[in-house]
């Protein structure tokens, strides 16, 4: 016992220092000059932001309903043409509340899969898997018949548009303001999964599922809730993200494996995994293709290979994935 | 005659193709304690978790204060007024103390009434002090008689009509085996219908009106405490050890 626990140990430790070691050389080559390191650390912050919106859902989701739900990629994206649209067809109207309305929109969307498609493959791990795939290639095709094969651009807010400067430096504001909301939906988040009734029935069901229902949770409208929160904030992630990488095709199918990647590095079912997993993936996923494109899938993948081979339950989950 | 506060009726359960339970029936009269007995395998448990509906039966009946249950799942069966205090007491053991008993709070609708008074927060905090004391602390941090204190408490506080304790004093020290007697003894004094699964007939005996000895699968007596009391061999004759079928 005290053994295997030291043993567990010493194989997180040498991760975090392989993990934090091949960062600061990214890091350190990359210092070419400060300016450049500033923006790569906002753009992998901003990044590591994104991921987080779009992996806390999903992780969720499987920690709760044991469902991956790969239609997420697709409803990030979905988040983003809705969100797009919106501020085209009505002039004026800002990108926090085009982000709110394409949120909602996702929600109700994501809620409705729930309902009627999965709800009839529970305890059909293979079934779930081809029918939530097949549902993203149906939305990533309704996208392009909708919205056509260009990609559509996001307009950043006006107040947001030029950097901060700061120290003789300048700081992109708007990958600022992407990580101060990514830190308040984590907050939020986790002050509604742990200091509320509700949350306390999620982790409830993801403890043990049988003894929730006997004692009453209704898992069943729990499921529902937590599928509608996980699309509505992975919907509203897209119209965030749109100012920077705007809404495209393949836009799902980019942001589906970092967000896979984060949720099997960081644990599944642990928002504080899929948050620190996020920011891992966005540095590593930044620096990356800035430094060594040949190799930035490579520099990716390596992380997560050494994890699924020393901690398959991830950094901080409790499941094994 | 008493009001029967759950039956069950030629109930038959399987896991999977093996058939379980063949045609169990036994009635558990309001504010009674049943205890349920037999040996390892019987099918004590089983049948636990039919009535709960985390096995849904493939025979037979189970009702409630007269209300049908069998065929509903385990959380409709909870709301109607059915608590649990299962084997190995699975409490939520990432949850602190607090938040396993308040997950588990619901006021009870449909036909029979909870006993007493409503069961509360405060209600559990009285009946286990120590729950108070650690109420802020992660459930699976607890020793294992806390843990089924706890258990007891988070199936008290969905306000059930009929209490299921499976195996209470399982690995637990012979000390705190009496506190949860006394424990099942107050809860009795206050009305609550309960139906006790043991392997410590004994300790079932002491509390127990009614008696059901299981064996394999089939009941092979049904009949009240005091003829199992005046008649010592009785449980040891109807457990049946080289006794198949």
């Amino acid at each position: 016992m005290q053994s295997g626990s030291n043993s567990t140990r010493t194989v997180l430790a040498l991760l975090a220092i392989l993990i934090v070691g091949a960062v600061s050389f990214s890091y350190i080559a990359s210092i070419r000059s400060a300016q450049f390191a500033i923006v790569q650390t906002l753009n992998s912050l901003a990044l590591g932001g994104l991921l987080f919106l779009l992996a806390a859902g999903f992780s969720l989701i499987f920690g709760l309903m044991r469902l991956a739900n790969l239609t997420h990629g697709a409803l990030f994206m979905l988040g983003a043409y809705i969100g797009a649209n919106i501020m085209r067809s009505f002039e004026g109207v800002s990108l926090w509340a085009a982000m709110i309305g394409a949120g909602l929109l996702v929600a109700v969307m994501g809620g409705l899969l729930e309902r009627f498609v999965l709800r009839r493959l529970s305890n059909n791990s293979l079934g779930q898997v081809l029918v939530t795939l097949g549902m993203s290639f149906i939305i990533a095709d309704a996208c392009l018949i909708i919205w056509g094969g260009d990609p559509i651009p996001v307009p950043t807010p006006p107040d947001l548009r030029s950097p901060i400067r700061a120290f003789g430096y300048a700081f992109p504001s708007y990958r600022l303001a992407v990580v101060v909301l990514a830190v308040v939906a984590a907050i939020a988040l986790y002050l509604l999964l742990e200091r509320t009734r509700l949350g306390a029935m999620i982790r409830a069901g993801v403890d043990d599922m049988q003894m929730a229902r006997a004692v009453g949770i209704p898992v069943s409208k729990l499921f529902t809730a937590v599928f509608m929160l996980g699309a509505g904030v992975a919907g509203a992630a897209g119209v965030l993200g749109g100012p920077i990488m705007s809404a495209y095709p393949g836009l799902d199918a980019d942001m589906l494996p970092l967000a896979l990647i984060v949720v099997i590095l960081g644990g599944v079912g642990s928002l504080f995994g899929a948050f620190v997993g996020s920011f891992i993936i966005g540095f590593i996923y930044t620096f990356g293709t800035a430094l060594l494109p040949d190799l930035a899938y490579v520099i990716l993948f390596l992380p997560m290979i050494v994890v699924i081979a020393f901690r398959p339950q991830g950094l901080f989950g409790r499941i094994a994935a | 005659m008493a009001t029967e506060a759950l039956s069950v009726t030629d109930l038959h359960a399987y896991y999977g193709d093996s058939h379980v339970l063949y045609g169990v029936s036994f009635a558990l009269e309001e504010s009674r304690v049943l205890a349920l007995l037999g040996r390892n395998g019987a099918g004590k448990t089983t049948c636990i978790s039919s009535i709960m509906g985390l096995l849904p039966p493939r025979g037979g009946e189970i009702r409630l204060f007269g209300e049908k249950i069998s065929g509903l799942p385990p959380e409709a069966i909870s709301r109607l007024g059915v608590g649990l205090v299962p084997q190995g007491r699975r409490i939520f053991p990432t949850l602190s103390v607090r938040e396993n008993l308040v997950v588990a709070a619901q006021r009870q609708n449909g036909a029979g009434k909870a006993p007493g008074k409503t069961w509360t927060l405060d209600r559990i905090y009285d009946l286990f002090p120590r729950m108070k004391e650690r109420q802020n602390q992660l459930a699976g941090s607890l020793s294992g008689g806390e843990q089924q204190m706890l258990a007891i408490g988070r199936a008290l506080m969905g306000n059930p009509k009929v209490l299921l304790l499976d195996e209470p004093s399982e690995g637990l020290a012979p000390l705190i085996v009496q506190e949860v007697g006394r424990t099942i003894q107050r809860l009795k004094d206050e009305g609550q219908s309960i139906i006790l699964v043991e392997q410590n007939s004994r300790m079932a005996l002491e509390v127990a009106d009614q008696v059901v000895i299981l064996n394999t699968g089939e009941t092979a007596f049904v009949g009240s405490a005091d003829e199992v009391r005046a008649d010592e061999d009785l449980v040891t004759r109807n457990l049946g050890i080289f006794h198949g079928h």
